[in-house]
């Protein structure tokens, strides 16, 4: 009995003991995760974010600038969409940037941002995004953060593989997820098998300007092209498309596309496509699509309407494509730091499936293939599969990468990320998403050197995360700390529109290049004027000019009269300031556009057509100065038959 | 005496959890739901208003408790609330209970939760397969592609449809998916 009881005592000292060490550990461990994942996200007023997170706003049609790891807003950058705010879209300027071979589209869906790169790391010149609805690809420039180029994708619909950089930005990638007839013809449906083609093409980058051209299109079987990721370091001159819908059908996809056990990934050897194009192996085609391009010193937007596509048909040009199988419709199709493993997504699948790059090669050298698409021949799975992330969770989507070795795919169906090895295969770490994940962005994820400390899970459901705001949500995003063997959820914050892919990059690479002003002295605009002296006002017919200034605070001219009913006037508004983030804006009574917001420097327009005799007011519409509310102006419009001369003043000069 | 030593160990015990506790609490305040064991998932979501999910269904359905009973076990209710589409094989508890003694008991055991989660996932089909579309699916000869990559025979065997030789015994619509009821239990095959 008292043995018994001694040994309860010890036992009980001992637990005791390791409870309270535990505690103690515990507690420690928890106030340092606890408090630190405050403290990781904190950005102290003042203080600016280590980088720069682009997410794509999805059926906004624009492109959002984040800082991590705070989450903070800083603009929003209109692209493919109408956007109010600044008269995009609207301004005679920006107009044509929204043209297309079917008139004027003022929406798209915008889809994956990818920053311009160089060795195979991001530059931070450029970022590239694609719109899906409507096929184009857009170039933001990473200086101004505006969209300064759009150029329509032909023989293509839906535009979803898109806009992927090579290693040196040589080209920019589009490829199409609907397969269509090619060229577009009055045919049925039934017939979509071996009969519709999915284009892929390539924009070559001028690497001085970033201009872009498409230089050929590969004409592939028609699949539907989901995503695609470029080879780097030993894999470069190769880009890599997911597919699904090898079944080639074109109803009821959820059943019928998800019929074959293995889809493919094309693996496409864009040098050997190069050679073909110097040798003159393409056909060139009748086609239609616009590009259009904004000019920095006219601050205006030209679209001009192409004719002509070269294709290539690697049915006839061999060593230009081939064919990976991979189970269960990839979806994502991602390349690790390295080049060498080339990672398939099978969205209906439990596992991750990873091609080695030099497999492949050795299969395409040994002709080691299962079968032939079209004309294309299809490696033996086995040959190139290097591995298989077995059991890593459920609807596999997309994958991005540390740089230390790790691998990071989100599961939509499990909601989760999960941490994996390359080269293992085994599962390190999983952490659940808030809810539904579909990308993931790791600054530099998509190329040679990713800066592997944070990730940002993009989610498609939001439901109770934020105070709720109707049936409408924004889509939320996570952030996690991965520069740890485990992830840690540091913050959780509501994105715009529907973000897909995001790019992200450091801070001091884009920082040090972003535009303060534009000078005054390098506008071209026709409408400009450098100097109030220069304003005026000018009738051609009953075309009426006003060539208009703002500056602190004030318009010139405020006081325009022998406008008609009937006319129309273009307002061409010069901000002469020649500071930092002094804009004006300009709004008129009635006129049937948005307002203008003019950065220094810059001239825009827009027509208002007056319809009603009066006296009719403008405004600065920025809060510009103390003396803002004092920035007006009257325009009288007379009866059409009026003889009043057209004069305008300010302070009766 | 010994009851005694063991009430003195409970307490000192809880004494201990209860401070440990509070030091927690205190210091990570904001971020507590993040280091909780269960951290909250989309099957946490308080919502009154919209149709039933998936989940909701088969808690509410007295013949399904065995396998509420197991998806619980297994961890894996998040996902019968997922967006999907999903299709959700139901057995009924009678299936269980029809399995080999022991069976479900043994399943139901913490170290034998990733097997549980690998059966009840073999129940489930990205997709959407209600009597009508896995009647197709069987005059087509189309197999069902199942969560878990394994493929399962859908036959008919007169007016019953049949998926894994289990026998559809009724389809639910639910607002995340469908049910079908099944009177067996799908066993992975041994590979």
């Amino acid at each position: 009995m008292k043995l018994k009881t001694q040994i309860l005592s010890l036992i009980t000292f001992i637990t005791t003991l390791i409870l309270f060490s535990s505690c103690v550990n515990n507690s420690n461990q928890q106030g340092a995760l606890g408090g630190s994942a405050a403290e990781k996200v904190y950005v102290a007023p003042g203080e600016h974010d280590e980088f720069y997170a682009f997410l794509s706003g999805g059926y906004s049609g624009n492109l959002t600038v984040y800082g991590l790891p705070s989450g903070r807003l800083f603009k929003e950058i209109p692209v493919f969409s109408q956007f109010a705010t600044n008269g995009y879209g609207y301004s005679e300027e920006t107009t044509p940037m929204l043209n297309t071979s079917y008139g004027f589209v003022p929406w798209d869906d915008l889809h994956h941002p990818d920053i311009s790169q160089t060795k195979g790391e991001i530059d931070g010149r450029w970022i590239f995004v694609n719109g899906n609805n409507t096929p184009r690809i857009a170039r933001v420039s990473l200086s101004t953060f505006e969209t300064e180029e759009i150029i329509e994708v032909p023989n293509s619909a839906g535009n979803h593989s898109s806009s992927f950089v090579t290693e040196n930005t040589e080209y920019v990638v589009a490829g199409t997820r609907f397969s269509v007839p090619i060229p577009q013809r009055d045919m049925s449906i039934k017939d979509y098998k071996s009969n519709f083609k999915g284009a892929i093409s390539f924009i070559k980058v001028d690497q001085e300007t970033g201009r872009m051209n498409i230089e050929f299109q590969i004409i592939l079987p028609g699949f539907n092209y989901d995503l695609a990721h470029p080879g780097r370091g030993k894999s470069h001159g190769w880009m890599f498309f997911s597919t699904y819908n090898t079944e080639e059908a074109s109803t009821l996809l959820e059943v019928n596309a998800s019929q074959n056990d293995k889809d493919y990934i094309a693996a496409i050897n864009w040098k050997k496509a190069e050679e073909y194009m110097r040798a003159g192996k393409f056909t060139e085609m009748d086609t239609e699509y616009a590009h259009n391009v904004y000019d920095e010193h006219t601050h205006t937007a030209t679209s001009t309407m192409m004719k002509k596509v070269k294709v290539l048909d690697p049915a006839e040009l061999p060593g230009l494509v081939y064919f990976l199988p991979t189970p269960k419709s990839p979806h994502g199709v991602d390349v690790d730091p390295s080049g060498e493993y080339i990672i398939g997504n099978g969205k209906l699948s439990a596992s991750l499936t990873a091609h080695s790059f030099t497999n492949m090669i050795n299969a395409i050298n040994n002709e080691d293939f299962s079968g032939e698409e079209y004309g294309i021949p299809v490696i033996n799975y086995d040959a190139s599969v290097s591995g298989v992330v077995e059991g890593a969770g459920l609807g596999p989507l997309h994958t991005e990468f540390d740089g230390k070795g790790n691998a990071y795919t989100t599961f939509f169906i499990s909601s989760e990320v999960v941490k994996w090895k390359l080269g293992s295969w085994e599962v390190i770490d999983r952490k659940p998403t808030y809810y539904s994940v579909g990308h993931i962005m790791i600054p530099g994820g998509n190329s040679g050197k990713p800066f592997g400390k944070y990730a940002i899970a993009m989610n498609k459901i939001t439901k109770d995360r934020y105070l709720p705001t109707g049936p409408e949500l924004e889509h939320s995003a996570q952030l996690y700390d991965i520069s740890g063997e485990k992830m840690e959820l540091l913050l959780d914050f509501p994105t715009h529109g529907e973000p897909h892919y995001a790019a992200g990059a450091p801070a001091d690479l884009i920082k040090p290049n972003s535009k303060k002003f534009y000078k005054l002295e390098d506008n071209k605009h026709p409408y400009s004027v450098q100097n109030e002296g220069e304003t005026k006002v000018e009738r051609d017919g009953n075309v009426v000019h006003i060539y208009m200034s703002t500056i602190r605070s004030h318009f010139s001219p405020d006081n325009i009269e022998g406008i008609k009913v009937g006319d129309i006037v273009y307002f061409h508004v010069t901000n002469l300031e020649q500071d930092f983030d002094v804009p004006h804006g300009m709004a008129m009574i009635g006129a049937n556009t948005s307002e203008l917001l003019i950065m220094p420097g810059q001239t825009k327009s827009f027509r208002w057509d007056p319809k009603k005799v009066g006296v009719w007011p403008f405004y600065c519409t920025d809060f510009c100065s103390a003396l803002h509310q004092e920035m007006q102006g009257y325009v009288r419009v007379s009866p059409k038959d009026s003889n009043i001369k057209l004069s305008w003043m300010l302070d009766g000069e | 005496m010994k009851r005694k030593h063991y009430i003195t160990l409970s307490g000192l015990c809880l004494a201990l959890l209860i401070s440990c506790t509070k030091v927690d609490k205190a210091e990570t305040n904001a971020s507590s739901n993040l280091h909780n064991n269960t951290p909250l998932g989309q099957a946490s979501v308080v919502d009154e208003d919209s149709d039933l999910n998936i989940l909701q269904v088969a808690i509410s359905s007295a013949d399904h408790s065995t396998l509420v009973a197991a998806v619980q076990a297994a961890g894996i209710e998040h996902i019968l609330v997922n967006a999907g589409p999903l299709t959700v094989f139901a057995p009924v508890n009678s299936a269980f209970d029809a399995l080999p003694a022991g069976t479900v008991d043994n399943l139901l055991k913490p170290e034998n939760k990733a097997q549980l989660a690998s059966i009840l996932t073999l129940h489930a089909a990205p997709g959407s397969y209600d009597k009508e579309g896995l009647i197709k699916s069987a005059q087509k000869g189309r197999k069902l592609y199942m969560a878990t990559g394994d493929y399962l025979d859908v036959t008919l065997d007169g007016e019953d449809v049949l998926v894994n030789g289990a026998k559809v015994l009724a389809t639910i619509q639910t607002s995340n998916g469908i049910i079908n009821v099944v009177d067996q239990v799908f066993l992975p095959k041994n590979k």
